[in-house]
């Protein structure tokens, strides 16, 4: 195979091509301010980024138009063997010879752009991209050659998106936007405990949003607390009503699912409240709730199934534990509580529910917040530790008995340490299992057209355009093989690839320094490298670690602790100090870490950050007077306010 | 005193080289080598504080001076300037605590069971207020002692361009001399001239954080005191701001008048294009006040029980006796003049913070262009002061974030045609449920509209915008663009993420406001 030479810029006569497209393009942007627009004759990078998007609607227009199209090379012998396969099967193909037209390097490299592949023959059958020599073969052996070559456009739909969750639901709506036909197939299978809910995913329906708000719920009571030393008077005990809190929240939920049904009817996209599965190559079959079955075909499908919470396999768990699915609408309050689980999950749920003054325990297996850094995360469970939440550390439950039915009733769990042969026993009201999720990939019929998945993880290998092995089918979300399982990035990621699908750009998600934040009772926001990452990386000697404790202002005349949010970044010292880790542990972490994700998206140093004036008095200003670095071995707790 | 000033010059009496200091004509002043300091403050804020711990730091002997001279009120404050005592810090505290009270009524909405409607006692937030401020001014005082930093309560002024003469609260003199001296006096509210009992019955925020009783019925005329009156509002006081023209002077106009817009219709009460011509103290100790309508020439009375103005802050050099110096101020805001070094006409006195012509009144500037200053003096640097792109925000009850250039400005430098405002209104996630109303949350920001179509300003209206605006002012400062700022992924679910999903520009005339998740 023939790789592509590096980039050339050289002057190509792909601006010349007639092409009613660009043409308008051209005549559009007369109106854009002087300067903006490149004569032909002047050399820029105006001039060649134009001529390329010339040229690029130019070979998506051959795309869109052949029934095969083979980017080839008169010389490759790959190339040749494809053409001699379409010839044996009687198709007629549209060979483009990039080896024998003046812009050949410039198609390659564009083509490289559009379907991620560098090397020819690359084809192109019915507008689907099929890949190289080797892809096409297999296709042939498959079936899904002929497939693709018989069903021309007969589909039913340019594209059917199985989950109607954030990264679905965006990249459906997109591909809408661009004037496609656009299905949305979202089934919600009950939890064992028969909780279900409408349109949105996990993020609006049993994630961010309910959490958010019931974070905001615990706040709120600190806040009361707060409230007294800032002068406001009432002496009353306040109690937490967990009816009316969870009632008010599945009341915003609705209005949510309503606002996506709504949003979906406007942009024309046809949603099924159905349950999808392949059933051949292209095509689906869709279940009802009342089990009826309807069939929809597709030139090109999207996998955002997500995620479910994962259970223990022990005696008891699906009777009688709930999981975050059923914990946001619970019809009541769960009482005293285990929590089953150190991911960030199980520290939110428990942070907001000891915030409503219950008594909960979190069992621990072995570490907190897996993938987060270790420090940071050790933070987090101590300060929820010091504020009322019980830690089990090395303990897992194996089994699960009912004492009392209720609402809530009463549970009795054993659990068994880890590292001995202990065992204890504890009673609590409800038990929440929050020990991870597991992707909704091995009942879609993904076998049935040969999709690939991770055999342990059930997650879905994709390459850099969320492509999976089988080339007209796509994934995003939480279901990705080592993607971060985040709303925003489930969103752009839908939405890019809609945007690639259907040819309104090239560009690809960046999956790189995507910050996030940890909603326990004292927030945790980060961007880039943990600690630990970082070390492995890039050597513990080649790195710079500053940080220091801080104390809000808002906590001074509230009387809350000094020396517990702390602050840290973590350095390059070969890249100009680059920081490539950013850690904060305090209030509105998620406000403050924003800004410095998109900083460190244009390159953030620590000198950036010494030159940078603070806003005061905020804690996001701490990060711009940082001085103590962890080698130094400097005591960072604060004595005042300086 | 005089044996005092004796024994700190013994102290000062190391022996080191340096070249003649210009000395024509000073009278009675020490020599170079043989002054009391290396480094005399003048001022002991923000911006004078941190110049005198960083010399010290450098290893050199420092002394402050700060003198607080009482309010008309006669309200006065401890070591560390307006921002800790009279400004940034008591002003954030008494924020929050209105802050506060919009969560209490959220709470119920949230299922917490608080009888409303809950009142506010001023006594108790004002005594944990000064309290902490008190604190603070200890902690100063420390950390100057821990740096060896000499520090005298005396109001100074100068006897030559070496020597400057403090008078302590009894009286007594003290004469100090040294080869640097740094002007860092601030500045303190101006009170309206022409207007009868203005000075005799207002207050200014001097004196607000310190009162011991409510306010009460309190009136601002004012252009610039939204702060106070938002979170004297926030608490249930009945307020009232007369503006005579624009609020927010300086900012971006479109924000301020939101900001007005929010605090409007949450219970402030404003009275525009109006001017106060009087202010009398009612038989019952009320005060009433006359104004003028600008417009009809009507004029109208209102009865309150404080008067706040707030109509700009004049700096702190009349006693200083500059002309001794040979220190040059503006004629018209008699601020002192200074180049980009901070140096003023006479090359050994450097002026920093709220004193200097044409700075932006903020703490962490005058700390920042104090320290990198003292780094020039003596750390051997040469790295100046960059006044561009300074953040900021105003804790107004529903904040507002900005940094860089505001709309006007842009459109100013750049031109309407190449300018491109990317906008959107947005409702926070905690709003939803307690039923709040989210008009007025809103994000702009403001760039080239040539590609990569650089990032110019941002503006945040919303809570928490000072969290929000200060990585943003980072991601500017790298010199951000559109692009770059869209390629963030969001952090969900918070109000910031809406800075990195703004995708419709004002020129497209879609509508801004975000529906959905």
């Amino acid at each position: 195979m023939e790789r592509s030479p590096p980039q050339s810029p050289g002057p190509g006569k792909a601006g010349d091509a007639p092409n009613r497209r660009s043409g308008h393009v051209r005549g559009a942007r007369v109106l854009s301010p002087p300067g903006r627009r490149a004569r032909l004759s002047s050399p820029g990078p105006s001039r060649s980024s134009e001529a390329r998007e010339e040229l690029r609607s130019r070979l998506l227009g051959l795309i869109e138009r052949s029934r095969v199209v083979i980017f080839s090379k008169s010389y490759c012998p790959h190339s040749t063997r494809v053409k001699e396969l379409f010839s044996s099967l009687g198709v007629e193909c549209n060979v483009l010879e990039l080896d024998q037209v003046d812009d050949g390097a410039r198609v390659q490299e564009v083509l490289s752009e559009i379907t991620n592949q560098k090397t020819v023959p690359n084809i192109f059958v019915n507008k689907v991209h099929v890949g190289g020599c080797d892809q096409t073969f297999q296709a042939y052996q498959s079936g899904l050659l002929q497939k693709l070559l018989q069903e021309d456009s007969a589909y039913d739909y340019d594209l059917i998106i199985i989950g109607g969750g954030s990264g679905g639901l965006s990249c459906a709506k997109e591909a809408a936007i661009l004037g496609k036909k656009v299905m949305v197939l979202d089934f919600v299978v009950p939890s064992p405990q028969g909780t279900s809910w409408g349109l949105g995913g996990t993020c609006v329906n049993v994630g961010c949003i309910p959490k958010k708000l019931m974070h905001q719920a615990a706040l709120l009571g600190q806040a009361l607390c707060d409230s007294r030393k800032f002068g406001w008077e009432y002496n009353q005990q306040v109690r937490h009503n967990w009816e009316t809190m969870t009632k008010a929240i599945q009341n915003h939920i609705s209005s949510l699912n309503w606002g996506y049904r709504l949003s979906l009817r406007e942009k024309a996209v046809a949603y099924v409240n159905s349950y999808g599965e392949f059933v051949e190559h292209h095509k689906i079959k869709a279940t009802n709730k009342k089990g009826q079955e309807t069939y929809y075909t597709a030139a090109q499908f999207v996998i955002a199934t997500g995620e479910r919470p994962r259970y223990l396999g022990i005696q008891g768990d699906k009777e009688y534990c709930i999981t975050s699915d059923d914990l946001f609408s619970l019809p009541y309050c769960p009482g005293k509580t285990l929590v089953v689980g150190a991911s960030y999950v199980a520290l939110e749920c428990a942070g907001f529910l000891a915030g409503f003054g219950l008594d909960v325990t979190v069992m621990v297996r072995s570490i907190l917040l897996r993938g987060f850094d270790q420090e940071m995360a050790e933070k987090v469970g101590s300060y929820m530790e010091q504020h009322g939440v019980k830690f089990l550390r090395k303990f897992i439950p194996v089994m699960v008995q009912q004492l009392e039915k209720g609402s809530p009733g009463k549970l009795k769990v054993l659990a068994k340490s880890t590292e001995g042969t202990e065992t204890i026993e504890g009673v609590y009201n409800t038990v929440l299992l929050a020990i991870g999720r597991d992707s909704c990939t091995r009942k879609i019929g993904l076998e049935k057209i040969g999709v690939k998945i991770n055999e342990k993880s059930g997650k879905i290998p994709v390459n850099d355009v969320e492509q999976t092995n089988v080339p007209y089918v796509y994934a995003v979300g939480d279901i990705l093989e080592d993607k971060p399982e985040l709303t925003p990035v489930a969103i752009q990621s839908g939405k890019l690839l809609a945007q690639r699908l259907f040819g309104a750009s090239l560009e690809k998600c960046d999956y790189i320094n995507v910050p996030t934040t940890v909603f326990t009772p004292l927030e945790y926001g980060c961007c880039g490298l943990s600690e630990e990452k970082a070390i492995e990386v890039y050597k513990k000697e080649n790195l710079e670690i500053y940080h220091t404790l801080f104390w809000p202002l808002e906590w001074t005349v509230a009387g809350r602790e000094n020396n517990t949010c702390y602050a840290k970044i973590i350095c390059n010292k070969f890249d100009h100090d680059r920081v490539i880790g950013f850690h904060i542990l305090g209030p509105n972490a998620g406000e403050v870490t924003q800004g410095f994700a998109a900083a460190m998206k244009c390159g953030l140093t620590k000198q950036l950050l010494d030159d940078t004036i603070g806003i005061h008095p905020t804690c996001g200003e701490v990060f711009t007077t940082l001085e103590i670095t962890k080698s130094s071995g400097l005591d960072i707790t604060q004595k005042g306010c300086g | 005193m005089a044996a005092m000033a004796v024994a700190l010059r013994g102290l000062g009496g190391r022996f080191r080289w340096r070249t003649q200091a210009v000395a024509g004509g000073v009278r009675g002043a020490a020599r170079a080598g043989q002054r009391d300091y290396d480094l005399l403050v003048v001022g002991g804020g923000s911006g004078g504080l941190a110049c005198a711990k960083e010399a010290a730091q450098l290893g050199r002997k420092v002394a402050v001076v700060d003198y607080v001279e009482p309010s008309p009120q006669g309200t006065r404050w401890g070591l560390g300037g307006t921002c800790v005592n009279v400004g940034c810090i008591p002003k954030k505290l008494m924020h929050q605590a209105a802050l506060l009270g919009g969560l209490i009524q959220d709470a119920p909405n949230y299922g917490w069971e608080v009888a409303q409607p809950v009142p506010h006692d001023w006594r108790k937030m004002a005594e944990a207020v000064q309290n902490h401020v008190k604190s603070l001014n200890w902690g100063h005082r420390v950390q100057l002692q821990d740096r060896k930093v000499k520090y005298f309560n005396i109001k100074a002024s100068f006897v030559d361009e070496h020597t400057v003469c403090g008078v302590a609260k009894g009286g007594k003199e003290i004469l100090l001399s040294a080869d640097h001296i740094i002007i860092a006096t601030g500045g303190r509210p101006r009170y309206p001239t022409h207007i009868e009992g203005a000075l005799e019955y207002g207050i200014t925020s001097d004196d607000i954080f310190w009162l011991k009783e409510s306010p009460g019925k309190t009136w601002h005329p004012t252009d610039v005191a939204l702060e106070c009156a938002g979170f004297l509002t926030g608490i249930g006081l009945d307020t009232t701001i007369m503006m005579r023209s624009i609020p927010l002077r300086g900012f971006d106009q479109q924000m301020s008048s939101m900001v007005i817009e929010h605090m409007a219709s949450h219970g402030t009460r404003f009275l525009r294009g109006c001017a106060p011509s009087r202010v009398r103290r009612l038989p019952d100790g009320q005060l009433q006040v006359t104004w003028e309508d600008c417009t009809t020439g009507k004029e109208d009375t209102g009865t309150f029980d404080t008067v706040l103005w707030a109509i700009g802050r004049v700096p702190d050099t009349r006693s200083l006796n500059l002309e001794k110096a040979g220190v040059d101020t503006s004629p018209d805001t008699q601020k002192i003049l200074v180049d980009s070094r901070e140096a003023t006409s006479v090359p050994h006195i450097y002026a920093v913070g709220d004193v200097v012509e044409g700075r932006p009144e903020l703490t962490p500037t005058a700390i920042m262009a104090g320290r990198l200053l003292v780094q020039r003096l003596f750390g051997g640097s040469s790295d100046l002061m960059d006044y561009d792109n300074v953040p900021t925000t105003v804790f107004t009850p529903l904040e507002y974030g900005c940094v860089g250039l505001s709309e006007e400005e842009a459109v100013a430098h750049h031109g309407q045609e190449h300018v491109e405002v990317y906008h959107a209104h947005y409702k926070p996630l905690e709003f939803t449920v307690a039923g709040r109303d989210a008009s007025q949350c809103y994000v702009k920001m403001v760039c080239l509209r040539e590609p990569p179509q650089l990032v110019l300003g941002l503006h945040f209206l919303g809570p928490n915008a000072g969290e929000v605006t200060q990585g943003f002012a980072l991601g500017i400062k790298c010199g951000a663009s559109y692009a770059q700022v869209m390629r963030t992924v969001g952090i969900h679910p918070t109000c910031s993420e809406e800075v990195v999903k703004l995708r419709i520009s004002k020129r497209s005339g879609l509508d801004p406001t975000v529906t959905g998740c």
